[in-house]
């Protein structure tokens, strides 16, 4: 039954960090450049919803807030491709990350100023706080978390597959030149991506406030996230998501079994096992181009 | 009759290197054109700059009259040229269906857009028993046919082909090639065809185009281009022995 509880709760961590990773891929894989800030986009999304609930801010019904904090979100990660990214253009990737990781820095500091340093929390209706069943004592949010997963990831695979804009998505991530032969706007479906990842850190980051506290460190987490998305096999959006679930799961098991510490580590240990001997990952897509 | 594409005094660069230097050439509406040359004479480059990928440093690009050079590739994709590009590029992990459906990106007449691919189907049968298979799992062969169809489901006006013979066995060049006349014959695709294989394309092509480090050195109807002495010594690879008896590798090309 302790299990069970571990299970649950290692679950809702790693839906977090496979949505975080989410985010990840959906950019790697539409312009090959990793965004160090999804973590951040992740805590600026937590915020921007706190900034909408809370009372002492602007107190708006939780369940308006939602969709009012997923567009502000969207726009500002569309607007960041248009204002900054497209104009890296043809850089070097290391430029790009550079400046990912300097946008992570700009956007905690820009958080610690109107929201502050200190911890807080979410007036969150899936703080439910416990149930009690079968002997073990299971958090609701958790559960709220991982349902709430469950539903984005299935309209995410919808989006993907039944509409137009996630097809040419997928077209551009696969084939970039291809997509612009077919007379996809590539820069712009960018764009939309930029925006779409945005949206999906934030709903990582409403369901992370709502599982406990929330602080301008919040988006460290995109580290695990991005160790979950290299696990899962980079370029994967399957792959990111069960490998978020795995690092998730990993956590409260280590740290039950095993020598205090040993949990922060487990996994990295795990990152460095797959980098060895799965080097693609454990869900990666590849195929080789035929000539 | 005007061209349907008129390209004027093009020239393109890849930084500081010329890759076009200087090329006019015209397609008229239902006629196959063909550009011949060797590995790096521009073709490509030719293609990519018609298609917009490239922008030119001088010249014009004219299609049904209107000025469309340096604009951006879908800008052009919507005026109705299609580029089918070298090596297939076909997306791998979408299902042929869904690549064909990606073809008609720019379009919106749904029924319209399920007539164009039943009638890709019927070109490429084979593409209608894969239809829910990966791309990327295909032959090449398979992909070059897909990559013929995908650039059918734009309803172009003209479609740019590059090099689809490369990398297929002879008999599927030919297979390719068959297709690619009836296409032209019954429905009427205009066509500019970049090739390697001389042979195949001025068997196809109404009138044909040799380039040479990114210049046009000779231009004529398809046939009097394969009749002529030049075509058949660097092209075609007849080794005929000179009336002196004079070695093929001692000959000069005349356009020197």
């Amino acid at each position: 039954m302790e299990f069970l509880q571990l299970l649950v709760s290692g679950l809702a961590n790693g839906c977090v960090y496979g949505l975080v990773a989410l985010g990840f891929v959906l950019i790697y894989k539409a312009t090959e450049a990793v965004n160090f800030a999804q973590g951040d986009f992740m805590m600026l999304g937590a915020f921007v919803m706190l900034g909408l609930v809370n009372p002492q801010y602007m107190g708006i019904n939780f369940w308006l807030a939602v969709p009012l904090a997923l567009l502000i979100m969207g726009a500002l990660g569309y607007l960041l491709d248009i204002t900054v990214l497209r104009h890296m253009f043809g850089q070097s990737q290391t430029a790009i990350v550079i400046l990912t990781i300097a946008l992570g820095f700009v956007i905690r500091f820009i958080a610690g100023v109107i929201w502050g340093h200190e911890p807080v929390n979410l007036h969150s209706p899936l703080a439910l706080g416990d149930m009690r069943a079968f002997g073990v004592v299971l958090s609701l949010a958790d559960i709220a978390v991982i349902v709430v997963t469950v539903i984005l990831t299935m309209l995410l695979w919808q989006f993907f597959q039944r509409t137009k804009l996630g097809l040419a998505m997928q077209a551009s991530s696969q084939n970039q030149m291809a997509a612009y032969y077919m007379g996809i706007p590539v820069k712009r479906v960018q764009g939309a991506i930029w925006a779409l990842a945005a949206i999906v850190a934030c709903v990582a980051g409403i369901l992370y406030a709502s599982k406990g506290s929330l602080d301008i460190s919040a988006g460290f987490i995109g580290i695990k996230a991005f160790a979950a998305a290299v696990i899962g096999g980079f370029g994967s959006l399957p792959g990111a998501l069960m490998g978020g679930l795995i690092v998730g799961v990993i956590e409260p098991f280590a740290s039950r079994y095993l020598p205090p510490g040993y949990s922060q580590i487990a996994p990295y240990v795990l990152l460095i096992l797959v980098l060895i001997f799965r080097p693609h990952g454990l869900f990666a897509q590849v195929r080789t181009k035929k000539v | 009759m005007s061209a349907l594409l008129e390209v004027r005094n093009l020239e393109t660069f890849y930084g500081p290197i010329m890759a076009i230097r200087g090329v006019s050439l015209e397609v008229r509406e239902g006629q196959v054109v063909t550009v011949l040359g060797a590995n790096g004479a521009g073709k490509t480059t030719l293609l990519k700059t018609i298609s917009g990928i490239m922008d030119p440093e001088k010249g014009k690009i004219l299609f049904e009259g209107r000025e469309i050079q340096g604009k951006e590739p879908h800008q052009i994709v919507r005026q109705g040229i299609v580029q089918v590009p070298e090596g297939r590029e076909v997306f791998p992990l979408l299902t042929v269906a869904e690549n064909l459906a990606l073809g008609a990106y720019t379009r919106s007449d749904r029924s319209e857009i399920a007539r164009d691919r039943d009638l890709v189907f019927e070109y490429f049968p084979i593409l209608a028993e894969r239809r829910d298979q990966e791309a990327g799992t295909l032959s090449g062969g398979q992909q070059q046919m897909l990559a013929i169809g995908r650039g059918l489901m734009l309803r172009p006006k003209i479609m740019l082909l590059d090099e689809p013979s490369l990398g297929l066995s002879p008999l599927l060049t030919q297979e390719i090639f068959a297709i690619l006349r009836r296409l032209n014959k019954d429905v009427g695709v205009t066509m500019m065809l970049v090739e390697q294989n001389a042979a195949v394309a001025l068997d196809l092509a109404d009138h044909g185009y040799v380039m040479e480090l990114g210049r046009i050195v000779m231009s004529d109807r398809a046939e009097t281009l394969a009749a002529s002495e030049d075509i058949q010594n660097f092209y075609l690879g007849h080794a005929n022995e000179g009336a002196r008896g004079e070695r093929r590798w001692k000959k000069r090309k005349t356009w020197r």
